[in-house]
């Protein structure tokens, strides 16, 4: 029987996967696909959240939902100008590698 | 309506300054007339003044803090200051009228004209006050005055450095003058003199406190009055105009010092310590002032040690605790001190701004009316019977034979050196042969000068007569008759006019050369060493202090403390965003960690 | 029967999930994204969330992973050369989210809900689009008409970044 602590602990998992991989990773597109990982994950556990709760109709609830679509759609723009600024950054400095754009030091 | 004189008779000048500085600068004629008009009303207002007897001038509470502080805006109106209201606005009043005459070529004569209206607006105010703080206030007004008089042809450098002098000097003595009155005021609460005076047994209980105090305040007198040994600017304040030297620097301004010690003698006169500091100061001024004026070669400048030999005179009679003497003796001084003054006004535009006295002689018969004046000013002055110096001088020195012998002695030579140089003076100046071109052209001064000359002639003839001067002042009662004082004054006289006379006869240069006296006791020298010295120390101490503890300690400090700081904090800061990342994770474990494991 | 289906899902969306982080080349990341995001969707579908599902699958493995590889592609990216690892980095990378999957799997476990099978739907009344429809035009046209202008201000940023002359 899958459970609903199921769904949270593979959610759990592909966070911490991707989280790993932001800190470990050296590719800034690498890191930015681990970044959608997270996001991803955080999507999965509230549609599993969504399926949990169920309404007087013995629906779910779709709240949850839209606010998963809202996510998506953000996610998607943010990927459009993430992607864009690693474009502009590669053109000024012929890099996406992390440990080269360290000029955030003193 | 007479209640409301005393208003006006202060501020007319004012507003007369005011007017000629806003409206008719550009006027020189309003402007003088403007400015010879409001002193000869302020004169009448004087001596209605003086013939009243009921008084009660309207005051204010001008700044309240109490009950620590009172200080009210009123005035004063005792014998005294009526007195010195008509001696103000009287001489005033003729040295306005000499002014037309003298400054009738000047290009400043309207700033003139403003100063000397400003002038008199400040006088009067300390003449009027009825408290320690609106006197300093006037004090210091007069100071002001004083400097832009002084500094009238300011394009002379000498003058320039002469009003800054005089203005530095005089602060000195404010100082002290100030200090004396936080004192006081500390003691007793009050700045008022009539409160004081009721007060007296706050301060009397202590002292050696009101020893300090008295002596504080003597300063203020000290440096208005150019005594020993802040005497340094009076000589140099002769770069005036010559009608400012005989009002301010002889006449009136100078004489406040006495006015303002005789006006607060109940506080002198407890301290017997402050007394003899006094009397001695004024002493060791009239000494050293005579010796220096018998060998000035500049007619003013003899006239002007003379001023402070006479004003050591008044300042020893206050310190014999006898302001009566001191009064007497500002009042007949102020008449033929600004005559010897104006005269020599008179002699010095006669030889177009011609000073030294070795480039005059033979002028007594070419200006008749300015040798006569200037001769009845000099016997007033020398003290001859029966001029008014004799009276007023004889009384101090009678004052000084009863109570101190050895200010007595030196009284008596001073006697001596006033009659020999003011006889060398009359010799040089007005005969023997002429020893320049414009001496030998001379022609007398217009009557619009020699008219004032002729009024404080006589003034100066009549104000000594005790019938006169008891009008104005209450006069010290003798105590037994000593005919020993007026024979020892009059041997005195006798000696020194004789000994100059014999010296100083048909001479054409100077028989005694005496360096010392000449260069004034090096004083200036000395001063000008001490403030070297003193700013050179000041100097040091200051580079040390800024070099060690401020450039080393606190900047450099503080800034190494901001950069270590810096380099320390530098260390979190690798550039790597992944470091950035991970200890953003720490973070958020460790928040995790505290709000839901905790 | 559903419970297989979780498994394998679940399975293949975290192994490829971890193969983006491990493997070397981006292509290869990017292609084990768009498998592990398929996983996704078919444990979106399984919950009986379609129309999320779908979106995943249009939105993520469609537009966002043709994005990723257009742009590894324009920018000729290839497999990592290896450098020299900092092994504090990694290893402190590593203890962070073991740390961090420890406390969600705690919290999980916790729970008291989280070993309850989920309630039955009735199957014949799911029309999830129909509902999110609704929500969406009508509850949060607000939140809706804002993503639209968040979009369109995406948009002209990208072009703006896109640009040669960045001034």
């Amino acid at each position: 029987m899958v459970t609903l602590g199921n769904y949270l602990l593979a959610s759990g998992l592909l966070f911490t996967i991707g989280f790993a991989g932001v800190l470990l990773r050296r590719n800034l597109i690498t890191i930015f696909m681990s970044l959608e990982l997270m996001l991803n994950a955080a999507n999965l556990s509230l549609v599993a959240f969504s399926r949990f709760h169920v309404d007087a109709n013995g629906l779910p609830n779709y709240n949850a939902q839209v606010f998963v679509f809202f996510i998506i759609t953000v996610a998607a723009a943010e990927v459009a100008v993430g992607l864009a600024i690693i474009v502009a950054l590669y053109r000024a400095r012929q890099t996406t590698h992390v440990e080269d754009i360290n000029t955030l030091k003193f | 309506m007479i209640d409301a004189l005393p208003w006006l008779i202060l501020f007319l000048p004012l507003a007369a300054a005011l007017v000629i500085v806003l409206l008719t600068n550009r006027s020189q004629r309003t402007s003088s007339t403007i400015s010879v008009a409001t002193v000869w009303v302020c004169f009448l207002g004087s001596c209605i003044l003086f013939f009243t007897t009921k008084v009660n001038p309207t005051a204010f509470r001008w700044l309240s803090l109490s009950p620590v502080l009172d200080i009210p805006f009123g005035f004063v109106l005792d014998r005294l200051s009526k007195t010195m209201l008509i001696l103000v606005t009287g001489v005033g009043a003729l040295i306005h009228v000499y002014s037309l005459g003298y400054m009738r070529e000047d290009k400043g004569k309207s700033r003139y004209f403003a100063s000397l209206s400003f002038f008199m607006f400040a006088m009067l105010g300390i003449v009027l006050a009825n408290n320690f703080v609106m006197m300093f206030i006037f004090w210091e007004l007069v100071g002001v005055a004083s400097y832009l008089l002084i500094g009238h042809w300011f394009e002379r450098d000498a003058a320039a450095d002469a009003a800054k002098k005089a203005f530095i000097t005089n602060r000195i003595g404010d100082f002290g003058f100030m200090l004396g009155i936080l004192m006081v005021w500390t003691a007793t609460g009050s700045v008022v003199f009539s409160e004081i005076a009721s007060h007296m047994s706050r301060i009397t209980a202590h002292p050696a406190y009101l020893s300090a105090a008295a002596i504080f305040i003597f300063c203020g007198a000290v440096g208005k009055s150019a005594q020993f040994p802040l005497h340094v600017w009076l000589p140099d304040a002769m770069e005036g105009p010559t009608p400012i030297s005989a009002l301010i620097h002889a006449a009136t301004m100078v004489a406040a010092g006495v006015y303002m010690l005789v006006r607060v003698g109940f506080l002198l006169q407890p301290s017997p310590t402050a007394l003899l500091v006094i009397a001695w100061i004024g002493t060791i001024s009239s000494v050293i002032a005579a010796l220096t004026a018998t060998q000035q070669d500049d007619i003013k400048k003899i006239l002007a040690y003379s001023t402070i030999s006479q004003l050591g005179y008044m300042i020893t009679a206050v310190g014999l605790a006898s302001g009566e003497a001191a009064m007497f003796h500002l009042f007949t001084h102020a008449f033929f001190k600004a005559l010897l003054f104006l005269g020599a006004g008179a002699v010095i535009i006669s030889l177009h701004h011609e000073q030294n006295i070795w480039k005059m002689g033979a002028l007594a018969r070419r200006m008749q009316a300015t040798f006569l004046t200037f001769g009845i000013g000099t016997l007033a002055l020398i003290g001859c019977p029966p001029f008014s110096g004799f009276f007023s001088k004889d009384t101090i020195l009678a004052l000084a034979y009863q109570r101190n012998a050895a200010i007595f002695a030196l009284g008596l030579f001073t006697a001596f050196l006033t009659a020999f140089y003011m006889v060398r003076l009359v010799l040089v100046v007005f005969f023997g042969k002429p020893r320049s071109d414009s001496a030998l052209h001379v022609e007398e001064a217009p009557p619009v000068m020699t008219v004032p000359l002729i009024v404080l002639a006589i003034m100066s003839f009549i104000t000594g007569f005790g019938f006169v001067a008891r009008r104005f002042l209450p006069l010290p009662e003798e105590k037994g008759v000593f005919i020993l004082v007026p024979v020892l004054a009059f041997a005195a006289l006798f000696l020194g006019g004789g000994l100059a006379f014999s010296l100083y006869r048909n001479r054409e240069t100077d028989p005694i050369d005496a360096a010392i006296l000449r260069r004034r006791f090096y004083f200036d020298e000395f001063y000008a060493w001490l403030i070297n010295w003193t700013q050179d120390l000041l100097a040091t101490i200051a580079a040390f202090f800024d070099r060690w503890l401020v450039d080393a300690g606190a900047v450099r400090g503080a800034s190494g403390a901001t950069w270590g700081m810096g380099a320390l904090l530098r260390l979190v800061q690798v550039g790597n965003l992944q470091a950035y990342s991970l200890l953003f994770g720490l973070g958020i474990v460790w928040i995790i960690y505290f709000t839901v494991f905790r | 029967m559903q419970s297989i289906f979780f498994w394998i899902f679940s399975i293949l969306m975290v192994g490829f999930g971890a193969a983006v982080v491990i493997n070397r080349n981006p292509v290869a990341s990017a292609l084990s994204l768009v498998v592990s995001f398929l996983g996704l969707a078919a444990l979106f579908v399984m919950l009986d969330a379609y129309f999320i599902g779908v979106i995943q699958i249009l939105v993520y493995a469609g537009a966002v992973m043709v994005l990723f590889l257009f742009i590894i592609m324009l920018l000729d990216l290839r497999a990592e050369e290896l450098r020299k690892i900092n092994m504090v980095a990694v290893a402190g990378g590593v203890l962070v989210s073991l740390a961090l999957f420890c406390q969600i799997y705690a919290v999980v476990h916790r729970m008291r809900a989280s070993d309850q099978p989920f309630p039955r739907l009735p199957i014949s009344k799911i029309d999830d689009v129909h509902r999110v429809g609704l929500l969406l035009f009508g509850q949060y046209n607000l939140p809706f008409q804002i993503i639209g202008i968040l979009i369109l201000v995406a948009t002209i940023g990208v072009i703006v970044l896109s640009k040669r002359e960045l001034r």
